[in-house]
C-alpha cells in the first residue's frame, strides 16, 4: 500500500512526473548530441577558423591544404572581403567571433628552404662530399620561424591541446618531407629517392567479443554517464516528498501507527526503485533506437542489457539512499531542493562525468574514488566498454549497495534520535 | 474503574530550552472519559499529548497507557491509541478515500472491512458524496472531519485529539463532537485539547487545567465551577487559575 501511494502521488504531480521522465531524456539527448558532434562532427558543421598567410609560399600552402581537408576545420582567408591581417584576425578572435587564428610567417617557405639547405650541406660536406670550407664561409644566419595561434579565450583548454598538437604534427611533417627533399636533390641525380610515408604507424588494438571488435563510439561513453546523472536527480523529488511529510504533519500520522520508520522507507525505496529502472529502460531505448534518427551512432547493449539492468538497480539504490538521508534531514524543500541539486552536479563532476577521472589530479583521483556516480560510472564501462562479468562488477556494485545502507542507517538513527528531544 | 493512562512525575526540558515544558506532572484518566486537557499557549498541552503518543521521550518521569509502556511495547500502545493531530495530516493530492485507504492499510486493516468503514465513517459525517475528491480540493470543516476518520479508522482504545475543531464552521464542528460522542459511546476514552472552553465544558468529563508545565486542577467540569469562587462557566475557572497575562513566547 506504501508503495502504491507513492505511485500515487507521483502520478497527481505533473512536474515531478516531468522531472523523473522527460527531463533525463532531454538532458541525455542534448548532452549526447553535443558532446558527439565535439568530436565527431555528427552535424557535419565545422569549424571556421582564420588563416593569414603571410609567407603565400609552400608551406603556407600545404597548411591551407591540410586544414581545409580536415573533417573538422574550414579556412577563412577574408572577412567581408577583405583579406585577412594579423590585426583583423586577433581582433575577430578576441572578440569571440572565431574560436582560431593561424598566422604564417612572412617568408616561411623560403627560410624553411634556407635552413635545410645549410643543414644538409653541413652533413653532406662532413661526410666529405663537398667542400666544407667554402660553403660555411657563404653561410647566412636563418632566425628561427613561428607560426602564431591565436585562441578565444572562451575555447577550453582540451581543444586548445588538440588544436596545438595538430599543427605542431603538420608543421612537423612538412619539415621532414622537405629534408627528404633536399636530401634528394643533394645527392643526385634521381637514382636514390626516398620513401616520405611514415615509417612507424599506429594501430589501435581493441577488445574483441566473439570474433567481433568493440568499438567504443560517444554514445557508449556518453549514454552510461548521462544515464547515471539523471538516474541520480531522483535525490530531488524523493527528498522533496519526505521534507512534505514532515511540513504537511502526515509524518506524524506516520510515526503515531505502528509500522516503523524502516518500512515506511522501505515502500519509499522499492517505489523510486520502479522509477529508477524505468527512467534507465527509457533513456536506453531513447539511445538506440532514436539516437540513430538524430544522426548519432546507436548504443551497442551486445547482449549486456541484463547486466547493465544490475549495474542500474545498484546506482538507484545509491541515488535513493542519499534521497532518503536528505530528506530526513532537510527541513524545508527550500534547503533539500538546492542542495540535492548541488550535491548530485557535485558527485557527477568528482565522479568522472564530466572530466574522466583519470585526467584529474591526483588528490581529485583519491576524492573521485568516494563518488558512487564514479562507482557506477566504472561499473557501466566494465560492462558495456570492458566486457566485464558480474564478478568484475562486483566490488562497484557492493560499494553502492553499502552507500545506501549507510546513508538509510544515518536517516533512520537521525529521525530517532530527533524524537528523543 | 483503572486508570486508562497513568502518568507519574513526568518532565519534559527541551536541548538548549531554559525552562521545563512539562515539570513534575502526574495526571491519571479513567477508562471511558472524555478528558479535556486545557491551558494557555506554551502551558505544555501538545508536549504532553506528543510523549503519549511517542512522538518524543520525556526528561525523567513516566507513563503507562493500558498498563503498556514505549519502553517495553510500543507497537502494543500504538496498536491502541489513535492520533488526530491539529494539522490536516493528509496528503492533499490524494482523495479522501485514498487516504483513508493508505492510513487504514498503516494499522493492519485491508479489504472489504477497510473499505466499509471508511464509507461507514464518511457518512456518518456528511462526506461520502466527496470520497473521490481530492482533499487539496475540500474546505477546512470538511479536511478536519476526514483528518479525524483517519485517527479512528482502527477503532481506537484512546484516541488523541489536539484542537480537533479549530478554524472550522459550527456545522462542522457539531458533526465532529457528535462523531467523538459516538466513539466515546461505543468505548473509546477521548483526549483532547482545546481553546474552545465552553465546547470542552459542554463535551468533556472531565477537565485537567494546565499551566507551566504543571497541573493546576483536575476534576468535573461541574465540580471546577463549583470550586471556584465567583466562577459561572469554564472560562472564569480558566482565568482564575492562569491569570490575565498574555503567553507570548518564542
Amino acid at each position: 500500500m506504501s508503495v502504491y501511494k507513492e505511485f500515487l502521488l507521483l502520478k497527481r504531480d505533473l512536474g515531478g512526473l516531468l522531472t523523473l521522465f522527460v527531463m533525463p531524456l532531454v538532458l541525455l539527448i542534448a548532452v549526447t548530441i553535443i558532446q558527439d558532434s565535439t568530436f565527431v562532427s555528427a552535424s557535419k558543421a565545422k569549424i571556421p577558423i582564420l588563416l593569414v598567410d603571410n609567407d603565400n609560399g609552400k608551406v603556407s600552402k600545404t597548411v591551407y591544404d591540410n586544414l581545409q581537408q580536415s573533417t573538422i576545420f574550414t579556412v577563412v582567408t577574408k572577412i567581408d572581403n577583405e583579406p585577412l591581417t594579423e590585426s583583423i584576425a586577433k581582433e575577430a578572435v578576441f572578440k569571440g567571433k572565431y574560436q582560431l587564428a593561424i598566422i604564417i610567417p612572412e617568408k616561411l617557405s623560403v627560410d624553411l628552404q634556407a635552413k635545410i639547405d645549410q643543414n644538409v650541406e653541413k652533413i653532406t660536406s662532413n661526410l666529405g662530399m663537398t667542400d666544407t670550407l667554402a660553403k660555411t664561409q657563404k653561410t647566412n644566419i636563418v632566425n628561427q620561424k613561428e607560426v602564431k595561434l591565436y585562441f578565444d579565450p572562451a575555447v577550453q583548454m582540451s581543444f586548445k591541446n588538440a588544436v596545438m598538437s595538430s599543427v605542431d604534427k603538420m608543421i612537423s611533417q612538412i619539415e621532414t618531407k622537405s629534408i627528404y627533399a633536399t636530401f634528394q636533390e643533394q645527392l643526385g641525380d634521381g637514382d636514390v629517392s626516398f620513401e616520405q610515408k611514415s615509417f612507424i604507424s599506429f594501430k589501435e588494438i581493441v577488445p574483441r567479443v566473439n570474433d567481433e571488435e568493440i568499438i567504443p563510439n560517444s554514445v557508449q561513453h556518453n549514454v552510461p554517464a548521462w544515464t547515471l546523472f539523471a538516474m541520480f536527480f531522483i535525490v530531488l523529488p524523493l527528498s522533496i516528498n519526505i521534507v512534505k511529510e514532515k511540513t504537511q504533519g502526515t509524518f506524524v500520522r506516520l510515526r503515531t501507527n505502528p509500522v516503523s520508520n524502516s518500512i515506511v522507507l522501505a515502500g519509499k525505496t522499492v517505489a523510486y526503485l520502479i522509477i529508477c529502472m524505468i527512467q534507465f529502460y527509457m533513456m536506453v531505448a531513447v539511445a538506440i533506437f532514436l539516437f540513430p534518427h538524430l544522426g548519432l551512432p546507436s548504443l551497442n547493449v551486445q547482449g549486456h542489457l541484463l547486466m547493465m539492468s544490475v549495474v542500474a538497480l545498484f546506482a538507484g539504490f545509491a541515488a535513493i539512499g542519499f534521497g532518503i538521508l536528505l530528506g530526513t534531514i532537510a527541513k524545508t524543500q527550500e534547503q533539500s531542493a538546492p542542495f540535492g541539486a548541488t550535491s548530485v552536479i557535485i558527485l557527477a563532476a568528482i565522479g568522472g562525468v564530466w572530466v574522466p577521472v583519470f585526467a584529474m589530479s591526483k588528490a581529485m583521483q583519491i576524492i573521485a574514488e568516494s563518488s558512487p556516480m564514479n562507482w557506477g560510472l566504472n561499473a557501466f564501462y566494465d560492462v558495456l566498454l570492458r566486457n566485464g562479468s558480474l564478478l568484475d562488477i562486483l566490488p562497484e556494485i557492493s560499494l553502492l549497495f553499502l552507500f545506501f545502507i549507510i546513508t538509510t542507517t544515518i536517516a533512520l538513527l537521525y529521525d530517532k534520535k530527533k524524537r528523543t528531544v | 474503574m483503572q486508570p486508562i493512562i497513568q502518568i507519574t512525575k513526568l518532565s519534559k526540558k527541551y536541548k538548549d530550552a531554559e525552562t521545563y515544558s512539562l515539570n513534575d506532572f502526574s495526571l491519571s484518566v479513567t477508562e471511558g472519559q472524555i478528558f479535556g486537557l486545557l491551558g494557555p499557549n506554551g502551558a505544555g498541552k501538545t508536549t504532553l499529548i506528543s510523549m503519549l503518543c511517542g512522538l518524543i521521550k520525556p526528561t525523567s518521569g513516566s507513563f503507562s497507557i493500558h498498563n503498556l509502556t514505549y519502553a517495553d511495547n510500543p507497537n502494543e500502545i500504538k496498536k491502541i491509541i489513535g492520533v488526530v493531530p491539529q494539522e490536516y495530516a493528509l496528503y492533499p493530492t490524494l482523495t479522501a478515500r485514498e487516504n483513508l485507504m493508505y492510513f487504514g492499510s498503516m494499522y493492519g486493516l485491508k479489504g472489504e472491512n477497510l473499505k466499509e468503514k471508511i464509507i461507514e465513517s464518511l457518512d456518518f459525517l456528511g462526506l461520502l458524496k466527496f470520497a473521490d475528491k481530492r482533499i487539496e480540493t475540500f474546505s477546512g470543516g470538511m479536511k478536519r472531519r476526514v483528518n479525524l476518520i483517519a485517527g479512528i479508522l482502527h477503532n481506537p482504545k484512546i484516541l488523541f485529539l489536539d484542537e480537533p475543531t479549530v478554524g472550522v464552521d459550527v456545522q462542522s464542528k457539531s458533526a465532529i463532537i457528535d462523531y467523538l460522542k459516538q466513539l466515546n459511546k461505543n468505548g473509546t476514552t477521548i483526549i483532547y485539547t482545546s481553546h474552545h472552553l465552553s465546547e470542552a465544558e459542554d463535551f468533556c468529563t472531565d477537565i485537567a487545567i494546565i499551566d507551566r508545565g504543571q497541573l493546576y486542577a483536575q476534576d468535573t467540569p461541574e465540580n471546577l465551577i463549583r470550586s471556584t469562587a465567583n466562577a459561572n462557566n469554564l472560562e472564569d475557572v480558566f482565568i482564575s487559575l492562569t491569570g490575565k497575562e498574555l503567553r507570548d513566547d518564542i
